[in-house]
């Protein structure tokens, strides 16, 4: 289990109940007393501290490298999975993955960014920083769904889109902003969870959904608390203090109304409990899709444009 | 006071203080660093006569230089709810806009006009980037749904010059879903049939370059337009490497296929002019002879006329 700074004390009562653990050849009962209270510390503990984290501890915990990543919920959520590769024009970006797949009984085509999970696989998908041919893959497999009547689950999970040079010659901006488009023209459901980082073009290029879901301890952003630190603070040192003056928490975009459900994480961050949040996550997913295929394709498409125009008209909710 | 402070001492000071010289009657170019008379450099629409270095321009500026006879009519946008937020940094966002508004006169970072070009009626939506870098926030957002409405209204193209440094990060998330946003306003244009032109101009970067402006028909640039997603710095930082020459000016984009055309400032208004009445009369102007044609008279079910 990696440890973020602010859980230290957790780490510290948990290496305990560990140690204790394995010296259970004494005084077996005592040592079972003693480990229950030191649980229910550790659990009072969690609670206290993930009850009331700060918008930069949600931004350690939405990076935390054991949080549930797109192979994840793919492999716990979805049956029959089956990736579909390419933009058709230049490559395969595995920043970006997407596919066929039965979530629940129905078809659905998933496309979400992928973080990675040790060094080699972080390098192989880039550390989830899409280049332009990861928009236009998740464009064509958009326009796929849309023609066969599938709907579009996305999961969003990326620092950014990717900032390199080969990346901005073949057209990184196009190639969002054509994502976009296709986000807001398909006539199927479309869903969007952030379960991680939600980071600015790179996200709203997948997440311009009719419904869009984040977990309890996501953050989704215009930019990094750090990249905004050093531009208007002048120094990363402040990311801190960008993180809550940027609004970037699932409570904080509710009440915005830019986001439409969060979904409660387990105690202690969904690092802890991956299977629970994977789970918790699909049925939220699933209760959207339920209602919103009620709906005719038109006025799926027009209640999502409307939606999306209607942002900021009104100011806040 | 009295007539000794005012009209005595300053009648003295008048006398004694050098005639004052305004400090902008001398432009330094940014390129080649020679100076440019004030007067040249208006006549000769902001563009260094020495290097041809296209210096940024008012929202005045170019909608004057478009336009027929620089004449159009601005309209008013819809107020928004100003800083969401709450935002602050070093100072508060909501003291930085009213410092904004007070230098530009204007309320944000847009403008949106209507008129004639070439006798083509079209709604123009330009960015200020004197007001905080041009960045997209929720009025920037509403002007562009406005002219998109306004276009769709009057049955007129929609041309939208972006200058603008990317989303406004003082407005956070809202900021972001100004790209949704005006992607949907710019698609109802098209949708109607009606033409969407983008006049890039320096610099189009960020959320503005990944939204709206990278979706028109017709995309032209300004000669050295910094035009990209990433920043450069940004970039730099990620490949520590010297970025390559030119990179993201205008002329790398129209040879990676991004822009239609690189246009100089002199031949900008010509140039819309042209497609506009291109886009808007596809007709040929000489004689059109129709081709004579059976008239489609309804069908019964027996297949009898």
């Amino acid at each position: 289990m990696n440890f973020l700074d602010f859980e230290k004390p957790i780490a510290e009562l948990e290496g305990k109940i560990e140690e204790l653990r394995h010296l259970s050849d004494t005084d077996e009962i005592n040592i079972a007393d003693e480990v229950a209270r030191l649980q229910a510390k550790v659990d009072k503990l969690l609670k206290s501290t993930y009850a009331k984290l700060t918008p930069w501890q949600k931004t350690q915990v939405a990076r935390h490298p054991d949080r549930p990543h797109f192979s994840d919920y793919v492999a716990h959520l979805v049956e029959d999975f089956t990736p579909l590769a390419g933009d058709r024009a230049f490559a395969e970006d595995r920043a970006i993955i997407g596919g066929l797949g039965r979530f629940r009984g129905r078809s659905v085509m998933v496309i979400g960014h992928e973080k990675g999970r040790d060094t080699e696989s972080r390098v192989r998908h880039n550390f989830g920083m899409a280049r332009p041919e990861g928009y236009r893959k998740a464009r064509r497999l958009m326009a796929m769904a849309d023609r066969f009547h599938i709907p579009v689950v996305t999961l969003v999970d990326t620092a950014g889109a990717y900032p390199g040079v080969d990346a901005e010659a073949r057209g990184q901006a196009e190639a969002i902003a054509r994502a976009i488009e296709s986000c807001l023209a398909i006539r199927v459901p479309l869903i969007t969870a952030i379960i991680g980082e939600g980071g600015s073009g790179g996200a709203i290029a997948l997440a311009a959904a009719n419904t869009v879901v984040m977990l309890e301890h996501s953050i989704y952003s215009v930019i990094s608390p750090e990249g905004c630190a050093s531009i208007l603070w002048r120094s990363g040192d402040n990311a801190q203090d960008a993180a809550e003056a940027l609004k970037l928490t699932a409570q904080d975009l509710h009440r915005l109304g830019v986001v439409d459900l969060v979904v409660p994480e387990p105690l202690g961050g969904a690092h802890r409990a991956r299977n629970q949040t994977m789970d918790a996550l699909g049925d939220t997913i699933e209760q959207s899709l339920t209602a919103l295929l009620a709906l005719d394709g038109g006025v799926l498409r027009a209640r999502r444009r409307d939606k999306f125009l209607e942002m900021g008209r009104q100011g806040v909710h | 006071m009295n007539w000794l402070t005012n009209f005595v001492r300053p009648e003295i000071q008048q006398w004694v203080r050098p005639k004052e010289v305004p400090d902008n009657l001398w432009h330094k170019c940014h390129q080649c660093g020679h100076m440019i008379f004030h007067r040249d450099l208006e006549k000769n629409l902001s563009v260094c006569q020495h290097c041809g270095f296209h210096m940024r321009l008012t929202v005045k500026q170019r909608l004057d230089m478009l336009f027929d006879d620089s004449f159009y009519q601005r309209i008013e946008l819809p107020r928004v709810a100003p800083d969401p937020l709450k935002f602050r940094d070093s100072k508060r966002y909501s003291d930085r806009l009213k410092e904004a508004q007070g230098k530009t006169l204007e309320q944000d970072a847009i403008a949106v006009a209507h008129g004639t070009m070439g006798g083509v009626n079209v709604v123009v939506a330009a960015f200020n980037f004197q007001f905080m870098g041009g960045s997209m926030g929720m009025a920037v957002g509403e002007g562009l749904v406005a002219a998109a409405e306004l276009a769709v209204l009057q049955d007129a193209p929609l041309v939208v010059i972006p200058s603008s440094g990317g989303a406004r990060m003082q407005e956070g998330i809202l900021s972001l879903m100004q790209m949704a946003r005006t992607t949907v306003a710019v698609d109802r244009v098209k949708e109607k049939g009606l033409p969407y032109i983008v006049l890039l101009a320096d610099p189009t970067t960020g959320g503005v370059t990944a939204s709206f402006a990278m979706l028109g028909d017709i995309h032209i640039a300004e000669p050295g337009a910094v035009i990209g997603f990433a920043g450069q710095r940004v970039i730099e930082s990620t490949i520590r490497e010297k970025l390559p020459d030119g990179f993201q000016r205008a002329e790398y984009l129209l040879d990676h296929g991004m822009v239609d055309m690189v246009v100089h400032r002199h031949r900008l208004r010509e140039t819309l002019v042209r497609l506009l009445q291109l886009l808007r009369h596809p007709k040929p102007p000489g004689e059109v002879v129709p081709l004579p044609r059976e008239p489609i008279l309804p069908v019964d079910g027996d297949g009898r006329v």
